[in-house]
């Protein structure tokens, strides 16, 4: 057993603490190269990955990099600076900690290079900016460990896959480098293990006692949830009840347009004046860190949130979870009820409010695999190679280098273990010449390989540019919303560019809470107004809804089996039972289809439970089929569970529009043209360095003419269709937005045994779809009619034109 | 027809869904912001290597205007070529595709920022031309009359129904017509910039390209500060 320096017995004495068994056992370990920890939050994960560190330290005082640490989050790295800083200093250790990340000073960051710390706190991108420079090795010599905090995390993005090609970097200028990784609870270690350790080193799984069984119930309402919609304003007065309830409540919701809506709701029906605040990734940065430092305080009594509260900080004594909506996936769910009673070993107290009642049933299901302890996820597939191809750029900026030994690198980073040599070398093809059919480069390479073999940038002057564009986060493009005549005033934050373009002056929105008026656009900026108005006319569209994971549909396919439902509302069992009475439920290995008349149209239900993503997919194949089969459809709407078509025609035989190896070849060619292959290539393009966000001409004159990375794309699909980068973005569409994955995985279980029902009159799984958002429209050539109407109206107010007799309408 | 007629100065020009003007009287066609060789310009400078083709679909889709209009001259009004340098660059493919546009025909180029001196092509190089009452320059002027201008790339956007929908566009008013650019890899201005107000300062019209050239009206100029 490794034995702390007597001045950590003293200060853990001193507090009334004494070590962890898994701190103990990450000291007992500290020379492994490699350590993952699994414990919840509030375990004392951060100080069992630095104890080592300060041990060591501690007792064998010296100058130089010894340990770095790298967390998702900005924030985080600031806060562990201040909560490591107690301990260093109380015990009075000679230790010197800073951060660095995209708010540090270029004079800080410059002495950083020059003289580091002994503990540096940074993020992937600030990791992988570093590594970019020539003088890295100087920096980095000496380094001993690196701690990557929220592991979990960065393993679910690309973020993650460009960190470990980082550390294969300092790995390869630090031989003896130890990694360690804390993580949340997840349900498949081994698979984070693999991610971070050098490939094929072994890594030791560590597990922190999970503490008590969380206290996890259904929120009980008076009032019963609506049949469609997300918003969960029914709950209102319930969600009060237990704020007023309890000492601190963070509010999940799903979206930030629905934190936004709930809020300003809540905000109405608080006749006590609870403080209650608001936090999404899209407020201004000014606003979310008022908000956080009166959390800290204690000032709130609860915060309404998304995702951007996920992650590590903390905030203090919350005592209940809330989460609106179906949580959709299960380990997201386990790790906000963590955010409940950030003390070790109480248990986190949460409640869960469905917004519909489908979700009623998705909520029940959850909970059951909550206390089953069965997490969901995906395994995330090989590493994407757009993010080699940038970690490519990097390393020719630190200088010369030799492509076997980069090659080699690479594939000591687990998520590369496979990738096979032809794929690296058409990365790095891309990367130096284009990787065009047509070889039109020569003389202007980015790369090139020098007489001694190794590889260089042809132009010094690119490597400020590559620099410039570090990064996988692909930030929408948004826009800032600030206050008209308020130049230079504080932003209220941000909305995305395309939710900015449907908006006419005088439509009102809420943001950050507020009801805002827009006034214009100018100069990329949105201008508003404040507005004492009940309620805005438009909610602003925020954020991607996540799609229900595999494994919590197939839960939920699993209690649509049982005879009855004594663990659901009674309203809800009611519902599913009247559905099994008029027509079926659906079933896990067939396919239900039910087809009835309404509003004049004849309707189709798919049942095809495989996510809000890949449903939306489905019924943009199937009605693309139905169009060339001449049953005219006229749109659709797709759910997490079901997609719902309207046409003229009623579908007689359905089973062949779901033909396994037709619905493949429609979607082949569909997805060529399709709109979210567009913008994966612009995510894909702008990594692997094809497209430069940032240059150092348009960071000088701020205006510019843009033009569209849609060009690109088009171009590309002409004249070079095989383009490495093509292949790219079909990987990544298939695994994103596109989602066919799981149409794979629907087709598979479900074998072609498709349950075609013919009824008269709606049924009572199908009831809710008809009043589900996202109505999308079949588009011939609709958008030209749109053009000549929007002219034609445009002339008429201009007083150019009669204006037109009759509206045209979308056909719904 | 695909393409909208409209007058100015007293002279009656077409308007083609490409971006490219037609002079049926004169048998002109005229194409703004070619930017031919940008993607090497780019590279050349350190930058993307972007897709390669863009000069190759640019000539395509000029040699289509030129075979469906039957133009027996040409005006490449500036810009042309995305600097002098990627002029010299594009390959012997493409200058002997140009030089066989050229042939038969009267071809101007007209000088642009990117692209202020003489190049290696055939064809005369001019600052401006005026045929008529019509007086063709790279830049617009604010005093211009019958003028016809392209360099700042005009692009209408609106939203029709919550769909966004951009487009390069022609402006006009009395007094002057701007045109798209042609090139492939071009993009635009959005028709609200300041830039627009202060040449149409009592608006004007758009007409957009596209699959049929539509007609909308300019936004109107908000207020220059």
């Amino acid at each position: 057993m490794a034995e702390l320096p007597s001045t950590f017995h003293d200060w853990f004495f001193a507090r009334g603490w004494s070590v962890h068994p898994h701190q103990q056992a990450m000291l007992d370990r500290a020379g492994d190269p490699a350590l993952l920890l699994i414990a919840p939050t509030g375990g004392g994960k951060t100080l069992a990955g630095f104890l080592p560190t300060l041990a060591e330290l501690a007792s064998a005082p010296r100058n130089g990099l010894h340990t770095l640490y790298v967390s998702p989050l900005k924030a985080l790295a600031t806060d562990i600076k201040r909560n490591l800083r107690t301990p260093v200093d109380e015990m009075g250790l000679d230790i010197r900690i800073e951060d660095r990340t995209g708010d540090t000073s270029a004079t800080q960051k410059k002495r950083q290079r020059a003289d580091p710390p002994h503990i540096l706190l940074t993020t992937p991108e600030s990791l992988a900016l570093l590594t970019s420079y020539e003088d890295a090795p100087r920096m980095f010599a000496g380094l001993e460990r690196i701690v990557i905090d929220e592991v979990h995390a960065l393993a679910e993005s690309k973020r993650g896959d460009q960190l470990m090609l980082a550390v294969s970097r300092l790995q390869a200028m630090c031989p003896g480098l130890r990694r360690v990784g804390l993580s949340a609870t997840v349900e498949d270690p081994s698979a984070i293990a693999t991610m971070m350790a050098r490939h094929p080193d072994a890594c030791e799984i560590l597990h922190a006692d999970p503490g008590p069984l969380p206290d996890i119930a259904m929120l009980e309402t008076d009032e019963r949830p609506p049949w469609a919609g997300g918003g969960g304003a029914y709950a209102i007065p319930a969600v009060l009840d237990a704020v007023k309830a309890h000492k601190t409540t963070l509010i999940f919701h799903n979206t930030r347009a629905q934190a936004e809506i709930f809020f300003h709701k809540l905000w109405l029906a608080n006749e006590d004046d609870l403080p209650i605040g608001i936090h999404h990734g899209s407020l201004a940065r000014e606003q979310r860190e008022k908000v956080e430092a009166a959390m800290v305080r204690g000032d709130l009594r609860a915060i309404v949130c998304t995702g951007s509260l996920d992650l590590g900080i903390d905030w203090g004594d919350v005592d209940l979870v809330i989460q609106v909506g179906a949580p959709k996936n299960v380990k997201r769910l386990v790790q906000r009820i963590g955010r409940a009673n950030h003390r070790y070993n109480a248990p986190s107290k949460a409640l869960l409010v469905p917004a519909n009642r489908f979700e009623v049933v998705e909520c029940i299901a959850a909970l059951e695999a909550v206390k089953a302890h069965d997490l969901d996820g995906d395994p995330r597939g090989p590493g994407p190679r757009d993010v080699l191809c940038q970690h490519i750029l990097i390393r020719a900026c630190a200088g010369p280098f030799d492509a076997d030994a980069l090659f080699a690198e690479v594939r000591s980073v687990g998520a590369y273990a496979t990738l096979p040599r032809e794929a690296f070398e058409a990365c790095l093809d891309m990367v130096a010449t284009g990787g065009y059919a047509l070889r039109a480069y020569d003389r202007w390479q980015r790369l090139k390989q020098g007489a001694d073999g190794l590889w260089h940038l042809r132009d010094p002057r690119a490597a400020q540019r590559i620099r410039m564009n570090i990064g996988t986060i692909q930030d929408t493009d948004t826009l800032k919303v600030r206050l008209k005549n308020r130049a230079g005033g504080k932003p209220l934050g941000e909305v995305e560019e395309g939710f900015a373009a449907t908006l006419s002056p005088g439509d009102t929105f809420l943001i950050g809470g507020q009801i805002v008026r827009y006034e214009g656009l100018r100069e990329m900026t949105v201008e508003v107004t404040r507005r004492a108005d009940k309620t805005p006319k438009i909610a602003t569209f925020l954020g991607t809804k996540f799609a229900t994971s595999t494994q919590l549909s197939a839960r939920i396919l699993e209690m649509l089996k049982q005879p009855n439902w004594p663990e659901l509302p009674g309203h809800t069992a009611d519902w599913l039972a009247l559905q099994r009475e008029v027509s079926q439920m659906p079933r896990v290995d067939r396919l239900l289809i039910e087809s009835f008349p309404h509003d004049g149209r004849e309707q189709t239900v798919v049942y095809g439970f495989a996510g809000r993503n890949a449903m939306q997919t489905l019924g943009l194949l199937i009605t693309a089929r139905m169009e060339a089969l001449g049953l005219n459809p006229m749109g659709f709407v797709s759910t997490d569970y079901a997609v719902l078509i309207w046409g003229l025609d009623r579908i007689v035989d359905p089973a062949p529009l779901f033909d396994a190896d037709d619905l493949r070849d429609a979607f082949e060619t569909w997805l060529a043209g399709n709109a979210v292959m567009k913008r994966t290539f612009r995510a894909s393009a702008t990594i692997a360095g094809l497209l430069e966000r940032n240059t150092p001409q348009a960071r000088k004159s701020g205006r510019q003419a843009t033009f569209s990375s849609d060009i690109l794309y088009d171009t590309l699909h002409k004249y070079d269709p095989d383009h490495v980068m093509m292949q790219i973005t079909r990987d990544e569409a298939l695994k994103g937005l596109v989602d066919f994955g799981r149409i794979e995985e629907m087709l598979a279980r479900t074998q072609g045994r498709v349950d075609h029902v013919i009824l008269p009159r709606v049924t009572p799984l199908a009831a809710p779809l008809f009043l589900e958002p996202g109505r999308v429209p079949i588009q011939g050539l609709a958008n030209e009619r749109l053009l000549a109407e929007e002219a034609e109206r445009l002339l008429g107010t201009a007083g150019l034109a009669e204006p037109p007799k009759r509206e045209w309408r979308v056909p719904y | 027809m695909n393409e909208k007629t409209v007058t100015l100065a007293g002279q009656t020009l077409a308007l083609r869904p490409s971006g490219a003007l037609f002079w049926p009287e004169q048998s002109l066609l005229c194409v703004s912001d070619l930017h031919l060789g940008k993607s090497e310009r780019i590279a050349r400078r350190g930058g993307a290597l972007l897709p390669p083709y863009e000069t190759h679909d640019t000539l395509t889709r000029l040699d289509e205007e030129l075979t469906q209009t039957g133009a027996r001259s040409v005006i490449c009004l500036g810009d042309s070529f995305d600097d002098i340098a990627a002029a010299e660059s594009l390959t012997e493919e493409e200058t002997l595709w140009i030089a066989r546009m050229q042939a038969g025909r009267d071809w101007v180029w007209v000088e642009g920022n990117h692209d202020p001196g003489p190049v290696d092509f055939g064809g005369s190089h001019k600052s401006e031309v005026e045929i008529e009452d019509l007086i063709f320059r790279h830049i617009a002027t604010t005093d211009g009359v019958g003028e016809l201008s392209g360099h700042f790339h005009p692009k209408a956007r609106f939203v029709a129904r919550g769909r966004m929908i951009s487009r390069p566009c022609f402006l006009l008013d009395d007094r002057r017509l701007m045109l798209p650019s042609f090139g492939t890899y071009t993009g635009g201005l959005c028709w609200t910039d300041r830039a627009f107000a202060a040449l149409f300062p009592r608006g004007g019209r758009a007409y957009l390209t596209g699959k049929t050239v539509t007609e909308v009206p300019m936004p109107v100029a908000q207020a220059a500060e």
